[in-house]
């Protein structure tokens, strides 16, 4: 294996402002200007979802000052029928790509990638700003859908055809709104396949002497997996968002059928396919939720070891699971599609890989589990998150097995029980990942100490809140209560009003503590204690540095490391772990067979 | 000097008051010319039988739907009343205006009442103000499809305030459908001059016309226009009939 | 800490178990004919999915119970068997699993979309367009006349664009805003969309299909149980998409045959 590091590209190290903050080709900075937006993103998100959450549980009620945020879209403060789905549209699409693809993976991916295997930057720093600045510019067109004339759009963060691709004949925010947003998000592809290529080629090119693939830490394992899924996933929603424009702008018909009359009006088109949108737009939307999700495992698993003080029963299989899941989701992107009309023997065939892929996924958590067993468990902010993200991950994914079945898909699909499954084992797992990396990591980005009790309430009340808001979902599900919509007016839905109030009181507070997270930050980052090297006393290569690291990470030296990076629980060693780069010889902690 | 200061302030004040005087004598509304000169009045009536017009079944919206659980409503594309007589025609004065006529301020209402539009057709000036108003228990989703017009499209939930709208350019007639109940329909003519809407008996009257020789003109959904040319006298008002063929 | 956590989690997944094993918003009254086949499917994947998830919060919590807080000088335990153990058993009671309900949930599958519809069915059309059903009924000729999408005329009632002075299989055609049908007779719906994506959703009736633009699709099942359900859209359509339903009449033949005539002098 020969040292690539020398070719990473050399540069000096930033003197202006400019170069130093905002226009910087250091990766680091990079991360933190991704989770910095991702930040932004999850409270605008977040207050959306309040804004849903009160109307759907006070529907005629006025929501004083709304009028504001839109004169058209609640006159009054009353939220008219479109506004809801313009604001459910927003929120979906804000959290699935801004942060939940944007926090994990090129957050904390950009930031501690080349670190942790031994690298000074990626190889392609300029891309890799560029990917940052893209993605922003994508967030500003999609909030800018806000200011349009007629909003934005409305068909959900799914987009389907044709109500996304017929224009503004079709209902408010669908013209020019819906533009921006395909606009956007082929913007924010283009961002994230420049990034998958700078984080494929510096976990292939540039670890750093020692650094086998079997030494990277775990957490590199799924960043470099993550990346290759979004270089295939990425490289198919983007066209699919440029043939949606140019239904719009070039008066194509690729999603159009033909014969269509809405509002009385014949439409011109023919030839297009209601169906394309969904199988191209589920083959990458598959694979995204998985994106959004295996970072946060391997995040787990890395602050997990160092809070249990001993490694995984198999690192191996661990990797070879998340591997599994990467491959399988390919497989499985027609579950989204057994009632579409879609041959039904297809449905058949998408369910079998989507009823194996819960194997891999019960074996990572098996392994979590019982690498606690005879563990030295340390309990601190990070380590309960990370346990959380398990107990959550288990929640939302026994509600696959339902989904799974194109049988019961039947009697499950578009109703609050799909809503409840994903929002635990993606949204709410994956933020208990991004809650995980951030409180285990902040030390090393910022060189202050976080407050832990203000984590441990933070974890407390987001922990009960969230269960209390998702868990009702399901029951919800079961019952029938359809999702998407702005009021609950049909009969058999009445009695179920009850349960939706109970659901919006507890989002309502489950975000107020999130304030507490927030502060939590922004106090630490200026008078948090100053933080050592290594508070966790953890093994792998970024705790070898100051806290927050240099410019050039390693000081223009190239590290060497020596051992597998989760040398924990070793014995006849001065301390109870052993770090990568320690010259010190040991007997290496290895899989349990 | 305090002396000084007192009668500047009062001149002050005095030019205050004065200036508020004016501008509420100037902010009043000029009202249309009072009826002056003469009218004309007449039916409308159908000839032939009326088409057997459909009950709406409105079961998609129960609130709606019980509210007419004993009287159904009909489509009214053409409501004929007593003595044959033709509703809902619009009459109005499509040659011989002098183009000085002011337009009405009087306030209508587009009222949405049970699913219905209440009234199903009206007539308006341009930039005369209308309201629109929500009176049931849902959403209604009120879409005007104008040719001359721009068009808009808005939402107006339960328990909203009246939207003030008006119309810029005559138009015979604009089409507004409600896009969440498919069954609701009316129209809105916007015309110059005087206007008339027929009522149940199918009387019409025009006010407001200066002695000269005119073109009325009629306008039904389904049966299109008719026109008529009248002279209208001063004090005595003018007669004028139409009668539309059935189909 | 630990132990407050451990046994938080312990709570949680049995305060979330308990609504399921009471019933409190429990899943309507099946009444077709393959429905059950559907709810025994539901069954034993709640049971499965239940015992999984009992099972690992429950163990999950134990373990945090057991192993925080340990001396700084306690010895690292292995669990017996190591990861290979682990394998090994979600490969076997996991995937046996699975795959078990994976293909006994192919009959229930089957029952709905592999069987083609009775000879005898009664043919039902339906329309989805923003924001409600229509219903078509062939009428005694048992021809549906041809639907002309520009002569679309809501405002006069004309919901198919159907042309009866000029289609004489159209004339006795009966369009209807209610969805009617015999108890224990075959329904063949007929599913086509006036404009965007849609879906046909009756929950006790354990059917659910989406109108796609461009595509004629059918539905065939059985009503076994008289009385009024709910036709509700599940396709995001639109700003009405909640509002957008139709009543489900299943009813007696004879109240079924008079409700037909009504509806035939309406037209």
């Amino acid at each position: 294996m020969h040292d690539m590091s020398a070719h990473a590209a050399q540069h000096h190290a930033p003197t202006s402002f400019i170069r130093k903050y905002i226009f910087s080709l250091d990766h680091k900075v990079i991360g933190k200007q991704y989770y910095g937006l991702a930040l932004i993103a999850v409270y605008i998100g977040m207050a959306i979802s309040w804004l849903m959450r009160f109307h759907l549980a006070w529907t005629n009620a006025r929501i004083p000052g709304l009028q504001w945020l839109s004169s058209v879209g609640a006159p009054g403060g009353l939220m008219t029928p479109e506004y809801y789905l313009e604001l459910m549209t927003m929120h979906g699409t804000i959290m699935v790509f801004f942060v939940l693809t944007t926090a994990p993976f090129a957050g904390f991916g950009n930031f501690f990638l080349p670190i942790q295997v031994g690298a000074e930057d990626m190889p392609f720093p300029r891309f890799n700003m560029m990917s940052f600045w893209i993605t922003f510019v994508a967030f500003c067109v999609l909030m800018s859908a806000f200011f349009v004339g007629d909003g934005p759009p409305l068909s959900g963060w799914t987009a389907y055809a044709p109500l996304s691709a017929v224009g503004a004949i079709a209902g408010p925010g669908q013209g020019t709104g819906q533009v921006l947003w395909a606009i956007s998000i082929a913007l924010f592809c283009v961002g994230q396949l420049l990034g998958s290529l700078n984080f494929i080629t510096t976990t292939l090119d540039l670890r750093t002497k020692g650094m086998t693939l079997m030494r990277m830490p775990l957490t590199v394992w799924a960043w470099f997996i993550t990346s290759c899924m979004g270089l295939t996933a990425f490289a198919v929603l983007l066209p699919a968002c440029i043939l949606l424009i140019l239904d719009h702008v070039a008066g194509t018909s690729f999603f159009i059928a033909s014969g269509l009359v809405i509002n009385d009006k014949m439409l011109p088109h023919s030839g297009g396919s209601t169906l394309l949108w969904q199988h191209l737009f589920w083959f990458f939307g598959h694979p995204e939720v998985y994106i959004a999700i295996v970072p946060g495992v391997g995040i787990v698993s890395h602050v997990l070891i160092t809070n249990m003080r001993r490694p995984l029963l198999s690192h191996k299989v661990m990797i070879g699971c998340m591997g599994a899941l990467a491959f399988l989701s390919y497989m499985v992107y027609g579950h989204h599609m057994f009632v579409s009309g879609m041959n039904p023997f297809s449905g058949l065939v998408f369910s079998f890989p989507t009823l194996v892929i819960t194997i891999p996924a019960t074996i990572i958590v098996l392994i979590w589990i019982f690498s606690l067993y005879g563990s030295k468990l340390r309990i601190n902010s990070a380590s309960l998150f990370a346990l959380g993200f398990i107990s959550m991950f288990v929640s939302g994914g026994v509600s696959g097995f339902f989904l799974a079945q194109p049988s019961l898909d039947i009697y499950l699909h578009a109703t609050y029980f799909v809503v409840g499954h994903f929002h635990m084992v993606m949204a709410v797992a994956a933020l208990f990942g991004i809650f995980t990396g951030t409180y285990f990591w902040f030390p090393k980005m910022t060189g202050h100490m976080m407050n832990e009790s203000l984590g441990k309430l933070h974890f407390w009340l987001t922990f009960v809140g969230t269960y209390a808001i998702f868990m009702p979902f399901h029951y919800l599900g079961m019952a029938g209560n359809v999702r998407r919509y702005q009021a609950f007016v049909d009969d058999y839905m009445q009695p179920l009003l009850g349960v939706h109030k109970f659901i919006t009181i507890a989002a309502l507070l489950t975000g107020a503590a999130q304030l507490i997270f927030l502060y939590n930050l922004i106090h630490s980052r200026f008078r948090g204690a100053p933080a050592p090297p290594n508070p966790w006393e953890a093994t792998s290569l970024e705790w070898t540095m100051p806290s927050p690291p240099p410019f050039d990470n390693f000081g223009g030296k190239h590290p060497v490391v020596y051992h597998d990076p989760y040398q924990y629980g070793i014995e006849g060693s001065s301390n109870d772990y052993v770090m990568q780069d320690s010259p010190e010889q040991i007997h290496t902690v290895r899989d349990e067979k | 000097m305090k002396t000084g200061y007192k009668y500047k302030l009062a001149a002050l004040f005095s030019a205050f008051l004065l200036l508020a005087l004016g501008v509420m004598i100037l902010g009043q509304n000029v009202d249309a010319a009072p009826p002056s000169g003469g009218s004309v009045a007449g039916t409308v009536k159908l000839d032939g039988t009326a088409p057997h017009e459909r009950s709406i079944d409105m079961s998609k919206e129960p609130s709606c739907a019980k509210e007419h659980a004993s009287n159904p409503v009909k489509v009214e594309s053409v409501v004929v009343g007593s003595n044959g007589g033709l509703q809902n025609v619009v009459v109005y004065v499509s040659q011989g205006l002098s183009g000085n006529e002011a337009n009405s301020t009087q306030m209508q209402t587009w009222d949405q009442k049970g699913c219905q539009y209440i009234p199903h057709v009206i007539a308006l000036n341009p930039g005369q103000h209308f309201k629109v108003v929500n009176s049931d228990q849902t959403s209604h989703n009120i879409h005007p499809q104008p040719k001359n017009n721009s068009e808009w499209n808005k939402s107006q939930p339960p328990g909203s305030q009246p939207f003030d709208v008006t119309w810029a350019n005559p138009e015979v007639a604009i089409n507004v459908k409600c896009n969440i109940h498919p069954w609701m329909h009316g129209y809105m003519a916007v015309v110059k001059g005087p206007y008339s809407v027929s009522d149940n008996s199918g009387a019409f009257k025009l006010e407001g016309l200066a002695p000269g020789s005119y073109t009325l003109t009629a306008w039904q959904e389904e049966y299109g226009t008719q026109t008529q040319k009248v002279t209208v006298a001063a004090g005595k008002p003018a007669a004028v009939n139409f009668t539309f063929k059935a189909k | 800490m630990a132990k407050l956590f451990a046994v938080t989690i312990f709570v949680i997944a049995i305060a979330s178990a308990v609504p399921i094993l009471m019933h409190t918003w429990p899943m309507p009254v099946d009444i077709s004919t393959h429905g059950p086949l559907i709810d025994e499917q539901m069954a034993d994947t709640m049971a499965e999915a239940g015992i999984a998830f009992l099972a690992a919060q429950i163990i999950l919590a134990f373990f945090i119970w057991k192993f925080s807080g340990r001396p700084k000088d306690a010895k690292i335990g292995h669990f017996p068997g190591g990861a290979m153990a682990l394998v090994i058993a979600a490969f076997l009671l996991v995937g046996t699993e699975v795959l078990a309900l994976g293909v006994f949930g192919t009959k229930a599958w089957a029952a709905v979309y592999f069987t083609p519809p009775a000879a005898d069915s009664m043919p039902i059309q339906v329309q989805a367009g923003q924001f409600a059903f229509y219903f078509r009924y062939p009428g005694p000729d048992g021809k549906f006349g041809t639907i002309h999408p520009d002569k679309i005329d809501e405002g006069n009632q004309n919901f198919f664009g159907l042309d009866p002075a000029n289609d004489p299989a159209a004339k006795d055609d009966i369009v209807t805003a209610e969805m009617a049908m015999p108890v224990n007779k075959e329904v063949h719906l007929l599913m086509h969309s006036k404009d965007l994506g849609h879906s046909f959703y009756v929950r006790e009736l354990r059917v659910q299909q989406d109108f796609v633009p461009g595509l004629d699709l059918s539905l065939h099942f059985t009503a076994n149980k008289i009385g009024k359900y709910e036709i509700v859209c599940t396709q995001l359509c639109g700003l009405g998409h909640y509002n957008m339903k139709a009543y489900l009449e299943v009813m007696s033949q004879t109240d079924f045959d008079s409700w037909l005539k009504q509806q035939a002098a309406n037209q």
